[in-house]
């Protein structure tokens, strides 16, 4: 196993300029994550949770401090570089499931693998599916599922290039409480079984309370 | 990048849109087949000039004079070659004794085995040798089928009566002359003399066809016989001449005809550009997770890029696939007006060119909203409310190559259209300004529709309206398709309108309309006698001397021809002028300048002082004591500019351009015409039946016949610019369809939260309807305003009329393409008032 964390961020802020000054949303999270490690954020509506795990995640750029994700500075790359990080080492998934209404089950869980060019995507994919219990949604639109069965496609496609680390946005917002406990154990297994490592973006502390470590944001800082 | 995944995600993303896509690609369909068909007509052209270019002409040389050939001109025409033949051409009327109709008709006159290329077709055939052996004639089909004539029955011209052996069909090197004063008809040669039509001074065109021996080549041939042809005072013809003034004017036509079709294939690539942008609209979403699952942002583009090819190309094959149906329907239409057969064979390089341009124009087209797509942020995976692209890197110079790529393209294209580049760069400039017109009248519009919408009209008419300003609209771009549709049609039917309405006030207000011409001088107090006699008033008579001009202040008109920098156009140095004589200006002219000289004691050698007119007078370089020598049939008088006049040509009346004093030309061969007033066709007929009776050398053109030509040559010039208008209007009607069709999630979603307040299906309608037929009353209005504008500048600056629109034609646009947008508008709404609410909350509404 590599020495160095996967997630080191350091000294965050994201500020936005509005009519009135600057509004600064993040100021100064700095926190490392080991490889394989677990971790969630929590904190109130407004707290800075999903600005923090969009600059962890390379998907937006820190007004000032850094971000290395598995040894790599994401500032230092181009947005098309941090689409090649995102591709290799991270997997996502999100409080409103985002997969593709055009694609099938199947194809919105290849669709990582089929990005790098990886044919063989659909027998993993096919076995991912059957890890989530959907082997027989293969076929179906995301408007045809139910939110849970949604939830755990997104999951299947968030797990198909093994990453080494997950985010998690609230993924279980939008779902009944009996779902939602279906998919935070796929997630916990899938972190015991493959060593992904996992951040958790939740506003629930009994969710947070599966994972090793809690940090909490209040008014854009971290009150841990 | 990985091509794989591109392809197959394009192919995957587009099977919820297929049909909707398909719809956009039609967008370009109609210009595609508009090209495709002009240029697939211009090619049969081509190769029908090439391949029967011989009978163009139906000889190697003619050789022509307006005079009877001179024995010195007919011993140089006897060297010109072995096998040659003759004609002369005159107009007079011709009788049917069996009816007793009359009419005014072109009579050829022709010896020898004439046409030595291509074939004279005659119905039936044989009439075409048989009538050569004397007595008998061949008259125009058109000629015969207006007085129900047939072969066998006899037709008097002049004071010759000739059997009718069969129609003319079609003559090599003519197109049939349906659009003309008058028909023609074929006599043999050896019996002219007994019409006793010809006298000195009778208006008539004499030609020495020739053919030479086989194997020679024509051009050098004709090269080395020109310096003795013009030395002779004659004008000539060859095929090389015929094939490059007819490819020149086919050239003109086939320009302005691709131009038309430019434009509605731009139109289509705008509709296509704004149906990619709402289509990227919806996939942003998508766009965004193929970002944060790795995706790189040409990636993304690339996906929707090959979207949009694929719809050119559909759209382009759909296209030429029309305009080679429209092609194989044309010769059919159009052959018998072309003076030759039309090839059918399909040339595959006009079809290519077309889908291409199609093709590469769509694309173009599509290139901004594509490239903006791949600034989306992957953030907006996490929130709904991110900004959609990152602000990464400020300005985007590649769309701004994009546009700029754009618009040299369309320079440079209109350029080529045209003759000249500077030309080019005018249409380009004219068609900016027309479609910033048009832009700038709906901005005012839409703008003036959110600031003065009276709060007190009812909501539904208030929600419909306001769809016109509201974000995303399609206003500019269906009033900019619509209306310069509407524009260009309308353009055509009010101009043609106006001039057909200035021929027929003439008449309305008991001016002359009816002309006898080539009265000879002793025939001159007889025929008025006869017209008095009949109650008719003589409104004027005039004597006409012919004449060219042949220096022009001291230059020779031939030098003055060859010259590339002179201002006079070519017609007015060659035509044969018919020229007057009195000592009064007539109340249609006035003097501007100079001083009017009735009458001279002139001798032989002096310097005449004449009146000419004013716009000639200025093309020519001519101010007053300007000098000019006129070819008086052999005899050159020399003249001075003594007065120039303003003529009202518009006038049914005889106008000359240049009016000579008394005592200069009355020795000069001289015919007469005389200017009368008829109140009924019936009385028409009777006069001219009359003058024929007594005088067979006198011929008669009465205005109800001008206007009918005057109206078959507009109706026909029309109807070509009608039907290239209405691909511009279809394509209009079709962007609208995609328009509406691509705006349509955003409609259901607006209908359905409509529906849940309480909107009942009747409302949703209404509102749709009130928007729909605002969006046509302002193209239409739009288009109108246009059309008034340009065909009010034509009459007044380009015909100089008088101008007063017809009002129907111009509310029968308004409420055609009002009517149309909103059936088409409505029939692509369809479902979006009736759709369950429920469907669309659980599909879209997460």
């Amino acid at each position: 196993m590599n020495s160095f964390p996967i997630l080191d961020l350091r000294r965050l802020t994201k500020s936005y300029p509005t009519g009135a000054g600057s509004l600064t949303v993040l100021r100064d999270v700095s926190f490392t994550l080991a490889q394989g490690a677990t971790c969630a954020i929590l904190g109130p509506s407004g707290s800075g949770k999903t600005t923090l795990l969009g600059l962890a995640a390379g998907l937006d750029r820190p007004t000032s401090g850094s971000v290395l994700l598995n040894g790599i500075a994401l500032a230092e790359i181009s947005e098309d570089g941090r689409a090649r990080v995102r591709n290799e080492h991270v997997g996502f998934v999100f409080q409103n499931f985002q997969l593709i209404p055009t694609l099938t089950a199947l194809e919105n869980v290849t669709v990582p693998m089929e990005l790098r060019g990886d044919r063989s995507a659909r027998t993993l994919a096919r076995e991912l599916l059957a890890k989530v219990g959907l082997s027989d949604r293969a076929d179906h639109y995301p408007t045809q599922l139910s939110g849970g069965e949604q939830q755990r496609i997104a999951l299947a496609r968030a797990f198909i290039n093994r990453p080494k680390i997950l985010f998690a946005d609230e993924p279980t917002g939008n779902l009944d409480s009996e779902t939602s406990q279906k998919v935070i154990d796929i997630m916990l297994d899938l972190n015991r079984t493959a060593g992904t490592a996992l951040v958790l973006v939740t506003h629930d502390p009994e969710v947070a309370g599966l994972t090793e470590r809690t940090i909490r944001l209040r008014s854009g800082e971290m009150v841990e | 990048m990985n091509l794989g995944f591109v392809t197959r995600m394009a192919w995957r993303d587009s099977r919820s849109s297929r049909r909707r896509l398909l719809l956009f690609s039609i967008s370009i369909s109609l210009g595609v087949a508009a090209l495709v068909a002009i240029g697939l007509f211009r090619a049969s052209l081509a190769q029908a000039i090439d391949d029967q270019a011989r009978s163009l002409l139906g000889a190697d040389l003619v050789v022509e004079s307006s005079r009877p050939f001179t024995a010195a001109q007919e011993q140089m025409l006897r060297s010109l070659g072995q096998t040659q033949a003759r004609e002369v051409r005159f107009r007079t009327m011709a009788l049917f004794p069996k009816g007793g109709g009359t009419r005014l008709v072109h009579v050829r006159a022709l010896g020898g085995n004439f046409p030595f290329y291509g074939q004279m077709e005659t119905a039936p055939a044989s009439a075409a040798q048989s009538f050569r052996n004397g007595g008998a004639a061949v008259p125009d089909e058109s000629l015969l089928l207006q007085f129900q004539a047939h072969a066998g029955d006899p037709i008097k011209i002049g004071e010759e009566t000739f059997t009718v052996a069969g129609a003319l069909t079609k003559m090599p090197g003519e197109a049939s002359p349906a659009a003309s004063f008058a028909p023609r008809v074929y006599i043999p040669l050896q019996n002219l003399a007994q019409t006793n039509l010809l006298k000195p001074g009778s208006l008539a065109h004499y030609l020495n066809f020739v053919k030479f021996a086989p194997g020679t080549h024509v051009d050098l041939e004709v090269k080395k016989l020109a310096p003795q042809i013009e030395e002779a005072g004659l004008e000539y013809d060859t095929v090389a001449k015929r094939k490059k003034d007819l490819g020149e004017a086919l050239d003109n036509l086939y320009r302005f005809l691709n131009l038309v079709g430019f434009i509605a294939l731009l139109l289509g690539a705008v509709g296509v550009a704004s149906a990619i942008q709402a289509h990227l609209q919806q996939k942003v979403r998508t766009a965004a997770v193929l970002r944060c699952l790795g995706s790189a942002g040409r990636t993304t583009v690339a996906v929707y890029l090959l979207q949009a090819i694929a719809l050119g190309v559909v759209g382009a094959m759909a296209g030429a696939a029309l305009g080679l149906t429209i092609h194989q329907l044309l010769p059919g239409t159009l052959q018998k007006y072309l003076p030759f057969t039309l090839p059918t064979a399909i040339a595959w390089p006009p079809v290519f060119r077309g889908m291409g341009l199609g093709l590469a124009v769509c694309i173009l087209f599509a290139l901004p909203p594509l490239l903006r797509f791949r600034r989306v942020s992957p953030l907006l995976t996490l929130r709904a409310a991110a900004e959609e692209t990152s602000a990464t890197g400020g300005r985007d110079f590649a769309i701004w190559f994009v546009y700029l790529a754009i618009g040299i393209g369309l320079t440079l294209f209109a350029m080529a259209q045209a003759e000249h580049w500077s030309d080019g760069l005018w249409i380009a400039g004219g068609l900016g300004v027309a479609v910033l017109i048009l832009m700038g009248v709906a901005k005012l519009l839409t703008f003036l529709v959110r600031k003065l919408l009276p709060p007190s009209w009812s909501f539904v008419i208030r929600q419909g309206l306001a769809n016109l300003h509201r974000p995303n609209n399609r206003t500019l771009l269906l009033t900019l398709s619509l209306g310069l549709g509407t524009f260009l049609l309308l353009t055509i039917y009010l101009t043609r309108d106006v001039l057909l309405s200035q021929f027929k006030s003439i008449d309305a207000h008991s001016q002359p309309n009816i002309f006898l011409f080539d009265i000879q001088p002793p025939q001159t107090n007889a025929v008025a006698a006869l017209v008095r006699q009949m109650g008719l008033p003589v409104i004027q008579q005039a004597p006409i001397v012919t004449m060219h001009l042949a220096e022009v202040k001291g230059r020779k008109s031939a030098d003055l021809l060859k010259d590339p920098n002179r201002r006079a156009p070519e017609w007015e140095l060659e035509r044969e002028y018919r020229s007057t004589y009195r000592d009064t200006v007539s109340e249609t002219e006035k003097i501007t300048a100079g001083k009017w000289i009735g009458h001279v004691a002139y001798q032989p050698g002096d310097t005449a002082p004449i009146s000419v007119d004013q716009d000639i007078a200025k093309d020519l370089g001519l101010t007053i004591g300007s000098e000019l020598v006129f070819d008086v049939q052999g005899v050159p008088i020399k003249c001075r500019v003594a007065s120039l006049r303003e003529v009202d040509w518009k006038r049914f009346q005889t106008n000359f351009f240049v009016v000579f004093p008394t005592g200069v030309l009355e020795k000069a061969p001289t015919f007469n015409v005389l200017v009368s007033r008829v109140p009924t066709p019936a009385v028409s007929a009777q006069l001219q039946n009359a003058v024929v009776e007594k005088f067979p050398n006198v011929s008669a053109l009465d205005l109800t016949s001008v206007i009918q030509t005057v109206d078959s040559i507009l109706t026909k010039v029309a109807l070509v610019i009608r039907v290239m208008s209405l691909f511009i209007v279809g394509t209009g009607l079709i962007v609208l369809g995609s328009t509406i069709w691509s705006g349509r999630y955003q409609r259901l979603k607006e209908s359905v939260l409509l529906r849940t307040l309480g909107a009942s299906r009747r409302q949703i309608w209404e509102i749709l309807c009130a928007e729909y037929l605002f969006l046509g009353l302002l193209a239409s209005v739009t288009g109108i305003l246009l059309a008034v504008l340009a065909s009010w500048a034509l009459a007044v600056f380009a015909f100089k009329l008088g101008y007063t629109p017809s009002l129907w034609p111009i509310a029968a646009a308004a409420v055609i393409v009002s009517a149309l947008t909103v059936g088409v508008g409505l029939l692509t709404s369809y479902g979006v008032g009736s759709t369950p609410p429920l469907a669309i909350l659980r599909d879209e509404l997460d």
